[in-house]
C-alpha cells in the first residue's frame, strides 16, 4: 500500500523529467524508459525562443519582493502584538485573524477594479502588493506564535538597559526568530511562485507574465507536444525542487507551519 | 511598528472586502456605470440560478470526496510511517514532493496522464487488456469532477501526512505499550488510542483540506476549465467566469459573498463536530 503511493508520485515525476529529453512519440510509446538519446532540443527551443526567460525573471522578482516585505512587515506586527500588554495588541491580532478565516479569493473583483483604476494592473508591483496583503495574516499568525513562546525576560532585559523597541526588535527578537522566519519565507515563496489566480486576473501583457501564466499559454501553444510542456514544467519547477533537495527540513516545516499546535 | 503592515492590509484586504459587499448590490459589467439593484442579486442567486445550484453540488461532492480520501490516506500512511527510520523519512519525503510543484504543473502533468489516446493511464490499461476501463477521464462530464479530485488528493496528501506524523508523534508511547500488555490488537489500539488522541490533528487536517478544495481554482483552470458542461466547475471558477467572462461584476461579487459564508459555515461545523479544544493544549 505504502509503496503504491510512492510509485504514484515517482512514476509521473519520472515521466516528466525523462520526457523533457525525449521526442513526443517516445513519450507515448515508452514513457518510463530512459530516452534513446538525451535530447536537448526541447530545452534549446525554449531558451532560444526567449519566451521562458522573462516569465522566469518576473516570477523571481515577484516572489522575492513579496516574501521579503511580507516577512519584514509581519515580524514588525508580530513583535508589536507579542510585546503589547494593552488591548490594542489583541485588537491588532484579531484584525489579522479575520484574514485567516476569509479566503483571499473573495477580493478578486474589488482588487481588479481598484487596480484598474490605479493603473496597477499589468504591473509586477501590483502583484507584489496583493501578495503581501494576502499572506500577511498567516505570516503574522506564525511569527507572533513564535514570539509568544519566547520568555518575556529576554525582551525585558534589554529594555531595562535602556534599549528602545527598535533596538530590541533588531538585536534580540529577529535573530531569535530565525527558524520561524526561515520557514515562513519558504512557505510564502512557494505560494507566490506558484500562484495563478491573481496573476491571471491582473496581467495580460506578455512581458509581465509569471511562470504559471506562461505554462497556461504553452498549453495552447504546445497542445500537441507534451515533451515541450514537460520541458516547460521542468523550468518552472527547478527552483522549487532545488530548494526542496537542499533545504528539506525548513521546507517541510514551513509548509506545515502553524498547522500543529504544541 | 505595525504601520506598514496595517496600511497595506487595510487597503488591499479589508477595504476590498467591504467594497465587495457594495458591488454585490449592483448590476455592473465592469465598464459602464453600475446600477444599484439592492438585494436582487442575492435573490436571483438563491432562487433563480440553476447553474449555481449545480456548481454548488459539484463543490460539495468534490470537497467531501477529497477530504475523506486525503485525510484517510494521510492518517493511514502516517500511522505506518510514524517511526523516524531512514525508510520512513525517505517515503515521507517522496510523498511530500507533489506539494512543492505549482498547481499548473500538476494540472498539466495529470492532463497528460488522463489523455484518452496517449495518456499513461489509458495506455497502461490497454496494455493489460482492460480497454473498457480506458475512459475519457477529463472529457466526459460523468468523470471529470472525480478525475480532478484524484489529482487534488495526489497533490496534497503528502502535506497532510507530515502534519499527521507530527501530531501522532506526540502521543506517548507508554499508552501503546500498556495496551499491548493488556492484549489489545492493533485495530483496538488505533480505535481507542490513536484516533481520539489524534482528533485535534484530524481537525486541522480536515479544515486545511477543506479550504484547499474551495481554493482549487488553479487545478480546474489548467485541467478542464470547468467543463465539459460545467461538470467540473467549482464555486471559485464560477465566480471567475461570471466576472471576467460574463462581465457580471455585481453578480460575481454576490457569489463571492456566498462562497465566503459557505466556507465559514463549513469550517465552523467541522470545529463543532470534531470538538476542537480552543484552550490551547501545550
Amino acid at each position: 500500500m505504502l509503496s503504491l503511493f510512492a510509485a504514484a508520485v515517482i512514476v509521473p515525476s519520472s515521466i516528466v523529467v525523462l520526457g523533457s529529453f525525449k521526442k513526443d512519440v517516445e513519450i507515448y510509446t515508452k514513457p518510463l524508459a530512459l530516452p534513446e538519446t538525451w535530447n536537448l532540443d526541447n530545452f534549446r527551443t525554449l531558451i532560444d525562443s526567449g519566451s521562458i526567460f522573462t516569465p522566469f525573471k518576473n516570477s523571481v522578482i515577484v516572489a522575492v519582493f513579496s516574501v521579503f516585505f511580507t516577512v519584514l512587515f509581519a515580524s514588525l506586527v508580530a513583535y508589536a502584538i507579542a510585546r503589547s500588554v494593552t488591548i490594542s495588541g489583541k485588537v491588532l491580532f484579531g484584525l489579522f485573524a479575520i484574514g485567516l478565516a476569509i479566503p483571499g479569493q473573495v477580493n478578486i473583483i474589488p482588487i481588479f477594479t481598484l487596480f484598474t483604476k490605479l493603473g496597477l494592473n499589468n504591473s509586477l508591483l501590483g502583484l507584489v502588493l496583493v501578495n503581501i496583503a494576502l499572506t500577511l495574516p498567516i505570516s503574522v499568525f506564525i511569527i507572533s506564535a513564535f514570539f509568544k513562546d519566547l520568555p518575556k525576560e529576554m525582551f525585558e532585559v534589554a529594555s531595562i538597559d535602556g534599549a528602545n523597541h527598535w533596538r530590541v526588535y533588531r538585536s534580540i527578537a529577529m535573530p531569535l526568530a530565525r527558524p520561524a522566519i526561515g520557514a515562513t519565507s519558504i512557505f510564502l515563496f512557494v505560494i507566490c511562485w506558484n500562484d495563478l489566480l491573481y496573476p491571471l486576473m491582473l496581467i495580460n501583457e506578455l512581458d509581465k507574465k509569471t511562470l504559471p501564466l506562461i505554462l497556461i499559454d504553452y498549453r495552447g501553444e504546445f497542445a500537441t507536444s507534451y515533451s515541450m510542456l514537460f520541458t516547460a514544467i521542468m523550468f518552472a519547477s527547478i527552483p522549487m525542487v532545488l530548494m526542496y533537495v537542499f533545504a528539506q527540513r525548513s521546507f517541510i516545516a514551513g509548509l506545515t507551519a502553524g498547522a500543529v499546535k504544541g | 511598528m505595525a504601520a506598514p503592515a496595517l496600511a497595506i492590509y487595510s487597503f488591499l484586504y479589508l477595504y476590498p472586502a467591504l467594497t465587495n459587499l457594495l458591488y454585490a448590490t449592483q448590476r455592473w459589467d465592469g465598464v459602464t456605470t453600475p446600477e444599484f439593484v439592492g438585494l436582487k442579486n442575492f435573490k436571483n442567486l438563491l432562487t433563480n440560478d440553476d447553474l449555481f445550484l449545480k456548481i454548488l453540488g459539484n463543490n460539495v461532492r468534490f470537497s467531501l470526496i477529497v477530504v475523506i480520501f486525503q485525510t484517510g490516506f494521510a492518517l493511514l500512511f502516517a500511522t505506518f510511517l510514524l517511526k523516524n527510520t531512514k525508510t520512513n523519512i525517505l517515503l515521507r519525503t517522496i510523498y511530500f514532493f507533489p506539494t512543492i510543484l505549482s498547481s499548473v504543473s500538476v494540472g498539466l502533468i495529470w492532463t497528460f496522464l488522463y489523455d484518452p489516446n496517449y495518456g499513461f493511464i489509458n495506455a497502461t490499461l490497454k496494455a493489460i487488456g482492460l480497454d473498457s476501463l480506458a475512459l475519457n477521464w477529463l472529457g466526459d462530464s460523468k468523470y471529470s469532477l472525480y478525475a480532478v479530485a484524484v489529482t487534488q488528493v495526489w497533490f496534497h496528501t503528502g502535506q497532510m501526512v507530515v502534519i499527521y506524523v507530527a501530531g501522532l508523534q506526540q502521543i506517548p508511547a507508554e499508552l501503546y505499550e500498556a495496551a499491548e500488555v493488556d492484549g489489545a490488537s492493533r485495530w483496538q489500539q488505533f480505535k481507542n488510542i490513536t484516533w481520539p488522541m489524534a482528533l485535534p490533528t484530524t481537525a486541522v487536517v480536515v479544515a486545511y483540506t477543506t479550504i484547499q478544495t474551495f481554493r482549487a481554482f488553479d487545478l480546474i483552470y489548467s485541467m478542464t476549465q470547468g467543463g465539459p458542461l460545467n461538470s467540473s466547475d467549482l464555486l471559485v471558477t464560477m465566480v471567475f467566469n461570471t466576472a471576467f467572462v460574463g462581465y457580471k461584476f455585481g453578480y460575481a461579487a454576490t457569489q463571492t459573498i456566498f462562497l465566503v459564508l459557505l466556507v465559514l459555515l463549513v469550517t465552523w461545523l467541522q470545529r463543532r463536530v470534531l470538538r476542537i479544544d480552543d484552550g490551547g493544549k501545550k
